[in-house]
């Protein structure tokens, strides 16, 4: 049965990747074509990226509610990035090209956030109400960090970097792309091979030890690719809250059984088809100037307070 | 109350900060600079500093939850949405007007997440600050859409970092209406204490609950929508300073809310003084400093020993 769901949804985002690549289509089409098909590539890896990312997360936290974004993994992304550019002074960042800052910032990211997030997690006895806390107000105090050694980097070369670190869906270039999408694909490669091992992570803690599942380092594992997933989504475009929520609620709607091959994938394409379905509908339909990522924040809140209030929401 | 050491040395150091405020800056120190613009800089922190705090530990009586502030309930947020509209309607309107706005819009915000905040399972604490968050951060979707679309972002940027670099005498004034209603909430410090039990023992000990409700979320929306006019969003203040009181001194309003607004007062005056020395003659906004240093402090709390059952 799981399969029909599946296959809905991959039907449901090739039509809308076709209507984006295709709709009011005339003038030099090569050159429309290439630099719609590069924006799709994004919305899709980038959309696919933090549905993975949110239910991984909320498998190893053994909740429904904690994402990625809302434990401030994008905030300490960006942090990271103004870390560097604060070290490094923005001639040389200027210099080097994309790629390189990309991964300096990735490696450390996967360090930083594997090291935080398992002391967080590990904490015995912790529960969600302080988790969450935690996590919310861990983002608070990245992003104040941020703006204050934003406020001290001089303001020539904060200029120079403030096109890579505010990246939007329209800019980003075919290198970066190709790169993130390796390393999706790699993700979701070693993720499928272990898709096992997460279902029995999600038993929980000691169900998982008595299985003979070595839950602490498993969960390190699991980690470092959350954090790899979310370095590309946030290098790509930056920061988007609400999606993930939006995405991980609906995914466990409609997967039939708890399985994480099956939850993966539909993760995946729901995250990639809302983003697509997005920005068609915020380029083409409404020709708005805004950006598609308030809009998912006002659209994906909305509806998870609709779910918070029917109860659907454990 | 009797005034021993402990007050001394608070008000002792609320006069050493004061001074080291009024010295601070690169102008010749006259009786025009002070009066103009080190005086109100420094009055200015002290009352957002104080009437924030207050008004982040009221809105955590009516919500009986000790995780929101008035920026995760909705109230900053549609207190900037207050301002927006006035500026993208009546352009030229005085600071006053912008004000009554902010308020009528904070008032209306809080009474939502209130209303929504009734609707969730008692049961589940969690959700409150959860479901604070998101509905303050749908609003300030709002607010960022209708700024994107009028082109106002980089006026909406000047409210998101909480500064004081731009006070000057005939610019802070309003902010005593913060302090004269955080002043109301003091006055009506035990009804506010009762109402924290619950619905029922408020009617119980014969107290009209909405109308103690209703001056709780005046004082809310009031105090939100004069510090977003005049100073902008200044993050924690509502959270921490309460919660460090009650770690210390416990949940007596009567005893505890002077001291949450002295001391949102003088941390609020401590971020200033720090962000203007920091990068002397340049300046980092006091809600920059705030926002680390309070979010350092929270955090020692909460990892330092796990959460009571």
């Amino acid at each position: 049965m799981a399969n029909r769901q599946i296959w809905l949804l991959v039907a449901g985002l090739l039509l809308s990747s076709m209507i984006y690549l295709l709709w009011g289509l005339s003038g030099n089409i090569s050159f429309i074509l290439e630099l719609r098909s590069k924006k799709l590539l994004t919305l899709i890896a980038v959309g696919g990226a933090i549905g993975v990312a949110t239910i991984l997360f909320q498998t190893i936290s053994a909740n429904r509610i904690l994402t990625p974004a809302i434990m401030g993994f994008d905030a300490l992304y960006i942090l990271l990035q103004t870390l560097f550019v604060f070290i490094l002074g923005g001639m040389s960042i200027a210099l080097l090209p994309n790629s390189v800052v990309f991964m300096g910032t990735s490696g450390m990211m996967v360090i930083c956030a594997t090291i935080l997030y398992q002391f967080l997690l590990k904490k015995d006895g912790q529960d969600l109400h302080v988790l969450i806390l935690v996590g919310v107000i861990f983002g608070l105090f990245f992003r104040s960090i941020t703006s204050f050694m934003q406020r001290l980097i001089d303001p020539s070369e904060f200029a120079m970097i403030q096109s890579s670190m505010f990246a939007s869906f329209s800019s980003v270039d075919g290198f970066s792309l190709i790169i993130s999408c390796i390393l999706i694909l790699t993700c979701l490669a070693v993720i499928f091979k272990h898709s096992r091992l997460l279902d029995v992570l999600a038993l929980g803690r000691e169900m998982a030890v008595s299985l003979g599942v070595s839950y602490i380092a498993h969960q390190r594992y699991f980690l470092i690719i959350i954090s790899l997933l979310v370095c590309i989504s946030t290098a790509l475009v930056g920061p988007i809250t609400f999606l993930g929520l939006l995405v991980s609620a609906i995914t466990y709607h409609l997967a039939p059984k708890f399985k994480h091959a099956q939850l993966v994938s539909i993760s995946f394409l729901l995250g990639a088809l809302f983003l697509v379905l997005g920005q068609t509908a915020f380029e083409r339909v409404l020709r708005l100037q805004s950006t598609l990522s308030i809009v998912i924040e006002f659209i994906g809140g909305t509806l998870f307070l609709y779910l918070v209030i029917r109860g659907r929401l454990k | 109350m009797s005034f021993g050491t402990k007050e001394f040395f608070a008000i002792l150091s609320l006069v050493v900060l004061g001074l080291v405020s009024v010295s601070l800056g690169t102008a010749e120190l006259s009786f025009e600079v002070l009066y103009l613009s080190r005086i109100p800089r420094t009055l200015s922190c002290i009352l957002a500093g104080a009437s924030l705090a207050v008004s982040g530990l009221i809105i955590q009586i009516l919500v009986r939850n000790k995780f929101v502030e008035p920026g995760t309930t909705g109230a900053t947020e549609s207190a900037m949405l207050g301002v927006l509209i006035a500026t993208l309607f009546a352009p030229s309107a005085s600071i006053f007007i912008k004000m009554v706005f902010a308020v009528i819009c904070s008032l209306i915000g809080t009474f939502g997440f209130l209303s929504l905040a009734r609707t969730l399972p008692n049961d589940q604490p969690l959700l409150i600050p959860l479901v604070g968050l998101i509905y303050a951060g749908i609003i300030g979707a709002g607010v960022t859409f209708i700024a994107y679309q009028g082109d106002l972002l980089q006026y909406l940027g000047v409210w998101m970092s909480g500064e004081f670099s731009g006070i000057l005498s005939g610019r802070y004034e309003i902010l005593w209406f913060a302090a004269i209603a955080a002043l109301i909430a003091y006055m009506s410090a035990n009804q506010l204490t009762v109402i924290g039990l619950g619905e029922s023992t408020t009617v119980n000990l014969g107290l009209n609950y909405r109308h103690v409700m209703l001056i709780g979320i005046a004082t809310v929306a009031t105090v939100s929508g004069i510090v977003v006019v005049t100073i902008g969003i200044l993050p924690f203040v509502g959270l921490v300073v309460p919660n460090v009181v009650s770690r210390i001194f416990g949940d007596n309003l009567k005893q505890t809310l002077p001291i949450v607004a002295f001391l949102g007062g003088v941390l609020v005056l401590t971020s200033d003084i720090i962000g203007r020395i920091v990068r002397f003659p340049y300046e980092v906004p006091a809600g920059t400093i705030f926002g680390i240093v309070g979010a350092a402090v929270f955090l020692y709390l909460l990892l330092r020993k796990p959460a009571h059952g």
